[in-house]
């Protein structure tokens, strides 16, 4: 049995899916042809996730990761500016990244309306304030609160006025070790390699910091680490998985919006949930990176979003780059080719001296 | 509070940000004035992004290393065949020139490509696999045996040993010089860079060509005129195979190529076509000069230097932008014209 760094083979018109398409036995692909492991992975809930942040900090303190800002800056301490998320991305330093995304809408809907018991009822008599009352109130309100803020916006319902809605997304990122990962693709060394249980890990000690890998992720995920050269991101902590432990992250996670588990029995799960959401009505659920003939071969690790995948920074198709790495070498072998044709043409059709 | 999710979709916006949509802010460019601004441009597109921040990184490659090398290994490769074309056709300072040029160029590049590593003491990793997919490990087995055989040949044609050797080894980089300068448009297009890969069949012909008008220019500077006419002839053809190439990526997709035309790319990329075709005009007109051939070689050879910087620039603004990954890729799903279902399952 070899072990293959190189992802599935190249074969021309790529009948059995190795370079696109759906791969049932990922892990056989890569040449652990004998017995291994099921195929394990991620399903992120976000309908649940409260934005705590403890798969950061996990993940952070299980990997032993550098602190880094929001542009990835490493042992630089700042505010993003943008949200509560200061994370801002996934990187080298930062491979679980919590999204946060605050949105309002604009409701047509009846607002019930709550007032004090008897302002409804008509001329029945003096009320206790005096309208003298009311005035200095308003001042004073006026002078240390935003009177007007406050009036318009309650914090117990999340609504601002009668017709406006706030909601707040938040999304746990993480690395999808997809079915056709374009970093392991078009690693030169084999330092990234498909483990085992079918994720996708670098290993340290081989890298040599060429960087392609970082261009060829679709999702932006991999990273270099500026002062070391190397390039570092989840691996779904691979050594916690060899000894039959839980990522860092889904084990910390306090809602269970990070499952960990078989990817089989993972998809079940997302598919069941799915149905439940949507038969409570919340028809802006949907599963991401679940479909096993999307551009990547589907995703180790997959989502269950509210909006579309833009909002949560996530690239709407994405396609593994080597599907059309056929066509690429073919174009190189012709241009190759004419330049001979070229060369041997000017030499030709040149009178010698 | 369920009430926010279960409403389709339900016209929710980022919040203190107005629409969470941006526009992309693109006017439809109205042709006229020069015939050269007449460029079809995407309309005013609406997208969303998370904040505004780009979705794929971009890439930690070097500049100037790896447009440098992008050059070198046009010219060497471009150069290596003409001088194995030559000596094979007794012409013994095109040859000569020819075998300096692929010389020195591939050794240049080994040190570009070296240089740019994030452990440039791990070079020799890349030679623990060979792997097909990824175009780096080719270009690694391209590399490696051309600038050996090109480097030997070179140190060999100055000290004037082992004729035979030499022709040899000419011969042997004559094989790789082709690959090697078109291998590299590959290089670039195999990334989710969205104007990279949007080009991925015509980059390796706009590297072929500028190689070629690269190599063929740098011996119309060092060979005598009467000499020089292969060379010539070759530059010449690799500029208009450049300048046509260039102009398929520059226009045929859509949001994809407005990169080359925006901001620094966009003056490298006009500089260089100004340079490509006033070179190859001037070699055409002028080249049997000796003032007219350094001149027009010189352009060509800046041109196509140009041109590599400007398609590298091109790409990084690319992942800069979300737009250029949303839009496309919404586009996409859009017309139905993909041969994979949705990622998205509602």
């Amino acid at each position: 049995m070899t072990i293959s760094s190189a992802s599935p083979a190249f074969t021309g018109r790529d009948p059995e899916h190795r370079l696109f398409g759906p791969l049932p036995d990922v892990q056989a692909e890569a040449g652990y042809q004998e017995e291994h492991p099921k195929r394990v992975g991620f399903f992120t809930d976000t309908s649940v996730c409260i934005g705590c942040k403890a798969c950061e900090v996990a993940c952070k303190e299980w990997n032993t990761l550098p602190m880094d800002d929001s542009h990835g800056t490493r042992d630089a301490l700042g505010l993003s500016g943008m949200s509560y998320d200061n994370t801002g991305q996934l990187g080298a330093n930062s491979w679980r990244h919590v999204a946060f995304i605050e949105q309002s809408r604009t409701v047509d809907l009846p607002m019930p309306t709550f007032g004090r018991p008897g302002d409804d009822r008509q001329g029945s008599g003096p009320s206790p304030a005096t309208a003298g009352d009311d005035v200095s109130l308003a001042n004073a309100q006026q002078s240390v609160l935003n009177a007007e803020a406050l009036s318009e916006f309650d914090p117990q319902t999340g609504q601002t006025g009668a017709d406006k809605q706030i909601r707040w997304l938040m999304s746990s990122d993480v690395c999808k070790h997809c079915t056709h990962a374009g970093c392991l693709d078009v690693c030169p060394t084999g330092a990234l390699f498909r483990s085992e249980f079918g994720t996708v890990v670098v290993q340290g000690d081989i890298c040599n910091g060429c960087g392609y890998c970082v261009a060829a992720c679709p999702y932006g995920v991999i990273d270099q680490r500026k002062d070391d050269g190397r390039v570092f991101k989840c691996t779904m902590c691979y050594d916690r998985l060899t000894d039959g432990l839980m990522p860092a992250c889904a084990t910390a996670c306090p809602t269970q919006s990070i499952q960990f588990g078989d990817l089989d029995e993972l998809q079940e799960r997302a598919d069941a949930r799915l149905a439940t959401l949507k038969a409570q009505g919340v028809e802006t659920a949907r599963l991401y990176g679940r479909d096993e003939n999307d551009g990547v071969g589907g995703d180790g690790a997959f989502f269950l979003l509210l909006d579309e995948p833009e909002v949560y920074g996530l690239p709407p198709d994405p396609v593994v780059t080597t599907r059309d790495l056929p066509a690429m070498w073919k174009a190189a072998g012709k241009a190759a080719a004419m330049m001979v044709g070229v060369a041997l043409t000017a030499v030709l059709g040149s009178r010698r001296r | 509070m369920t009430g926010g999710i279960t409403s389709p979709e339900a016209g929710w916006r980022q919040a203190d940000r107005g629409p969470a949509t941006q526009r992309t802010g693109k006017k439809r460019r109205r042709g006229g004035g020069r015939g050269r601004g007449e460029i079809a441009m995407v309309d005013d597109v609406e997208f969303t992004s998370y904040y505004g921040r780009q979705i794929v990184k971009t890439p930690v490659w070097k500049s100037p290393d790896v447009p440098l090398y992008l050059f070198l290994g046009g010219a060497a490769g471009s150069s290596s065949i003409l001088a194995a074309l030559a000596d094979a056709t007794d012409r013994p300072t095109l040859t000569k020139v020819g075998r300096y040029t692929a010389g020195g160029g591939a050794i240049l590049s080994v040190v570009a490509l070296v240089h740019d590593l994030g452990r440039p003491e791990r070079f020799l990793h890349m030679l623990r696999v060979f792997k097909v997919t990824s175009p780096l490990s080719v270009g690694t087995y391209i590399l490696s045996p051309f600038s050996a055989a090109a480097g030997a040949t070179a140190a060999v044609e100055l000290l004037g040993w082992f004729p035979r050797l030499k022709r040899f080894g000419g011969v042997v980089s004559a094989l790789f010089g082709g690959p090697l300068a078109t291998y590299t448009g590959v290089l670039l297009a195999n990334t989710a860079v969205p104007s990279w890969h949007a080009a991925h069949t015509q980059l390796p012909f706009v590297f072929g060509g500028s190689g070629m008008a690269a190599g063929g220019g740098i011996s119309m500077i060092f060979v005598p005129v009467e000499e020089a006419g292969p060379a010539r002839k070759m530059a010449i053809a690799g500029a208009a195979i450049e300048l046509a190439a260039m102009h398929k990526v520059e226009s045929d997709h859509g949001i994809l190529s407005e990169p080359f035309h925006q901001g620094r790319p966009g003056k490298l990329i006009q500089a260089a076509k100004t340079a490509t075709a006033a070179g190859a005009g001037l070699a055409a007109i002028a080249g049997r000069t000796r003032v007219g051939s350094v001149a027009a070689g010189a352009l060509l050879a800046a041109g196509s230097l140009l041109t590599r910087f400007g398609v590298f620039e091109a790409g990084i603004a690319s992942t800069k932008d979300p737009k250029y990954v949303v839009i496309p890729q919404r586009e996409r799903l859009a017309s139905g014209q993909h041969d994979h279902s949705s990622t998205i399952t509602r």
